[in-house]
């Protein structure tokens, strides 16, 4: 059978998207419980659902376009 | 479900159609077909019409589940799409003129999405789920699972209309997202199925329709417009913005319902609805925007200003919906048509 090859998304000023079969584990090795097919993984550090993203990353208004140095508005 | 008590003319004259018998049903439809123009052409505010937006209601539900003990061959009967039409026609007229839209982005997938995203950004409507959060009473919260009902209990069937009519990308998202919307096949993880579980754990009656007499038109204007586009093919573009709209203003909401239900101690039941709604749609969101609503620009850019339509009318509407809720509940009154005492 085809094996599907993983993809990550990269969402501007958003999470990155995982579609395909990618294991998520914790440090420990102990897996992370997918619920869901596809997943967002949070990339703003805000979400109290780590390593999900909760759509925090609106309510910081974190940005993916800046410099480094740069803060948001 | 069950046939709802009328509101008025049209919906009497409807009720009358769809239970009356074979030899007296060309009566029925030409006194419906009358009175229903009649009262269209009089009413000022459809989202707010009792009467108009019920009978729109009823014959949307011809295509879903249909109605005890009505012919389901009504679905197709061209006396009742006629009506149907007559009053999506003066709605879609009403709605486009109260609902302002973006400035148009550049016709690629990114920049659609950021416009969108920029648009629920920009929306600084009354907020619902901060009051649930934060004050609800336990009455309040029956009557906002009450009120949301009619639309989560069959939560994505009218989205699931697109389907067919969309290709490529576009056709890709809106799967991927539905998909996940019923479960990805799992009955207990099926949307529609965690609302009516939350609806129980709260003590209350879990089938579809239960309580639609009680619903005031303002919520069934919310539902009806998804049905609206999502059976009118012309208007695909406006069910795909209208989704991606609904799905990026609904992760940081389902948190607050969450802890409103959570403030008045219940567990997991009744709350895990809206926890899996903050995880779910925070991967919806940028799906519903990029591949959906960003995807379908791209492969037809003239429905742009559909998308935007969409889009922008899940905040006015969905924001009318808040607006009479709230207001209800700041002046001591129910939101509902009649106590939920009196329904199902
Ligand atoms: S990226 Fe979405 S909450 Fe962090």
């Amino acid at each position: 059978m085809h094996e599907e090859t993983p993809v990550i998304v990269a969402c501007p000023n958003g999470p990155l998207l995982v579609r395909g079969d990618v294991p998520i584990e914790n440090p420990d090795g102990t897996p992370v419980q997918k619920n869901r097919r596809t997943v967002a993984l949070c990339r703003c550090g805000a979400s109290v659902l780590k390593p999900w993203c909760d759509g925090s990353h609106k309510i910081i208004g974190f940005r993916t376009d800046l410099d480094h140095g740069d803060v948001p508005q | 479900m069950r046939l709802p008590r009328v509101r008025g003319p049209v919906s009497a004259a409807l009720l009358d159609t769809l239970t009356s018998a074979p030899e007296q049903r060309d009566d029925a439809l030409a006194g419906l077909d009358v009175v229903a123009r009649e009262v269209i052409g009089a009413s000022e505010d459809l989202a707010r019409d009792d009467d108009l937006q019920l009978t729109l209601f009823c014959l949307y539900e011809l295509h879903y589940s249909g109605f005890d003990g009505v012919d389901d061959a009504l679905e197709w009967e061209p006396g009742l799409i006629a009506v149907r039409t007559a009053i999506e026609r003066a709605w879609e007229a009403q709605l486009r003129a109260a609902i302002p839209l973006p400035e148009r982005p550049a016709l690629e997938a990114d920049a659609v999405a950021e416009t969108l995203f920029a648009l629920a950004a920009a929306d600084d409507g009354p907020s619902l789920s901060r009051y649930v959060a934060k004050k609800a009473t336990r009455e309040q919260l029956d009557e906002y699972l009450i009120q949301r009902s009619i639309s989560q209990l069959k939560e994505a069937d009218p989205q699931t209309w697109a389907i067919p009519r969309l290709t490529g990308r576009a056709k890709a998202g809106l799967i991927e997202v539905q998909a996940d919307e019923y479960g990805n096949g799992r009955l207990e993880r099926m949307h529609s199925q965690l609302y009516a579980r939350t609806m129980r754990g709260a003590g209350l009656i879990d089938e579809y329709g239960a309580y639609i007499d009680i619903v005031p038109a303002v919520s069934l204007a919310s539902a009806n417009l998804m049905s609206f586009f999502g059976l009118n093919r012309r208007l695909r573009g406006a069910s795909a913005g209208h989704l991606a709209m609904f799905e990026m203003t609904s992760s940081i909401p389902n948190r607050m319902y969450g802890n409103g239900f959570r403030r008045h101690g219940f567990g997991e039941d009744v709350t895990w609805y809206f926890d899996e709604h903050v995880e779910a749609d925070a991967v919806h969101e940028q799906i519903a925007a990029r591949d959906l609503a960003g995807g379908l620009v791209e492969s037809e850019p003239q429905l742009l200003d559909d998308v935007l339509f969409g889009a922008a009318s899940v905040l006015v509407v969905d924001g009318w919906v808040g607006l009479h809720i709230l207001d209800c509940w700041q002046n001591g009154r129910t939101s509902l048509r009649a106590p939920v005492a009196t329904a199902a």
